[in-house]
């Protein structure tokens, strides 16, 4: 009897989460680079009230970008080293499987970031960002982000230069990720009209369609072994 | 060490010579046949190189995503030197490009670079081909190298397809549409009236760049071909020592 596909893929997530629940080493270090960063860039731009609602969509999806790279290297890089990468792939279960396990395991330390953002973009620079649409994009984005990120990982992990590897093979091929998250972010935080942001968002969800079909044929290429 | 059958070795050979006859014509006719554009004078004229040499780099880059795909098929190491050929002929190509658009740029636009969406997106594609270099010079094993060198290719494609549609999707680009050298409105608008001469040479020049990078390929194919057969003599000297 074989372990039916969505078993495996939440076994999977559900472990990953387990693990972050009891050492918390990935989700703390991530939020605390997200915090450190939007002060930086605070200082930094020293931006106007008027600048302010305009480049936050910006500092947003960087910051997401930054520190989900840091804990995607993190995600894979565990997996390797203590050797249970090996092990789970010795399993008999379908390699896509694995790969939709890890992915919503690092999706969800993404969102979690993401909003921890939403929270202190909105107290630090005074722009509401409780705003339901948002949250969509936020959601649509880091999926992008965790399919593509997850796959560029697993094999960057096996460079020699790992972290290096990491962030200079994943943000070009993000870019059309962060395009659209970024435009459609500053859109509904500016207030412009539905035409003005449903378009970056149809686009997105376009973009993660097919991110997570590539991922679904290469994935198999990556770890065989 | 590979041997090539004689025709194909003739068929590079005629096709290297072309290349450089086909790089004259075009030359004499863009200095000769195509007029100075009206507004832009001869300034225009590095259009021709320009758009001839992104093509040859399309053209190169599509070729890497189909040995990308072929070599996860077949695992057959041709796939993969021809990926690598393409990509590192096509960076070159691309940069070409690049670098003319920053001349022209220069009298038109009153600025050698600008944060322009297209500009931006064929930046980030070239970048991302400069990642599939590092990948592979960053990975030892060469099997495993070559599996991932093949997957990132087919990803790095994504670059090219968004260089491509960017002028549709973001109507604020400067950057002219279709490439028509006579467009000059800031809006970009892609007004059509370029004279025939003009249409004449661009096709030409298109052509031209796109038989040369396929032969520069070629060639690096070969290269690539003796560089790992050396690569594997020396193994096997060290061993028999």
């Amino acid at each position: 009897m074989t372990t039916p596909y969505w078993r495996v893929v939440a076994a999977l997530a559900w472990k990953d989460l387990r693990a972050e629940i009891r050492g918390r080493e990935m989700v703390t270090s991530m939020m605390l680079f997200a915090a450190i960063s939007v002060m930086i860039f605070s200082f930094a731009l020293e931006l106007d009230d008027a600048a302010q609602q305009e480049s936050v969509g910006g500092i947003l999806w960087v910051t997401i970008a930054y520190a989900g790279t840091l804990g995607l290297g993190r995600s894979l890089a565990a997996e390797k080293d203590k050797g249970s990468l090996d092990a789970l792939l010795a399993a008999p279960v379908a390699r896509s499987a694995l790969f939709y396990g890890k992915m919503i395991g690092n999706l969800i330390f993404t969102v979690a970031v993401g909003f921890l953002m939403v929270f202190l973009c909105t107290v630090l620079f005074n722009v509401n960002l409780f705003v339901p649409t948002l949250w969509l994009v936020i959601l649509l984005g880091c999926l992008g982000f965790a399919t593509t990120g997850t796959l560029v990982a697993s094999m960057s992990v096996h460079a020699r230069a790992r972290e290096m590897l990491l962030p200079i093979l994943l943000l070009p091929v993000l870019l059309p990720v962060i395009i659209s998250a970024t435009r459609a972010s500053i859109a509904i935080v500016t207030e412009l009209k539905v035409e003005d942001w449903l378009p970056w968002i149809q686009l997105l969800g376009f973009v993660d369609f097919v991110f997570l079909l590539m991922a679904f044929f290469l994935f198999d290429y990556i770890v065989e072994e | 060490m590979t041997t090539y059958h004689p025709n194909r070795t003739r068929l590079l050979n005629m096709m290297t010579y072309i290349s450089m006859g086909l790089v004259f014509l075009s030359s004499l006719m863009v200095f000769a046949y195509a007029r100075p554009e009206a507004l832009q004078g001869n300034a225009q004229k590095i259009f021709y190189i320009h758009l001839g040499t992104f093509f040859g780099s399309f053209v190169l880059f599509s070729v890497a995503v189909v040995g990308g795909i072929q070599f996860l098929r077949t695992r057959n190491n041709k796939w993969d030197i021809l990926g690598l050929a393409t990509i590192e002929v096509g960076l070159g190509f691309a940069l070409v490009n690049i670098v003319t658009g920053s001349i022209w740029a220069r009298p038109i636009w009153n600025t050698w670079w600008t944060w322009d969406p297209r500009l931006l997106t064929v930046t980030i594609m070239w970048l991302t081909y400069a990642a599939y270099m590092m990948l592979r010079s960053g990975i030892e094993d060469p099997e495993r190298r070559r599996r991932f060198a093949a997957v990132y290719s087919i990803l790095a494609f994504s670059s090219v397809i968004l260089t491509v549609v960017i002028i549709r999707i973001r109507p604020d680009t400067i950057h002219p549409v279709a490439g028509g050298p006579s467009v000059t409105s800031p809006d970009a608008s892609g007004d059509f009236n370029m004279s025939p001469r003009v249409v004449q040479t661009l096709m030409f020049s298109i052509f031209t760049y796109i038989v040369v990078s396929i032969t520069v390929a070629w060639h690096r194919i070969r290269l690539e071909n003796r560089a790992q057969y050396i690569q594997s003599r020396k193994v096997e000297l060290l061993l028999n020592a």
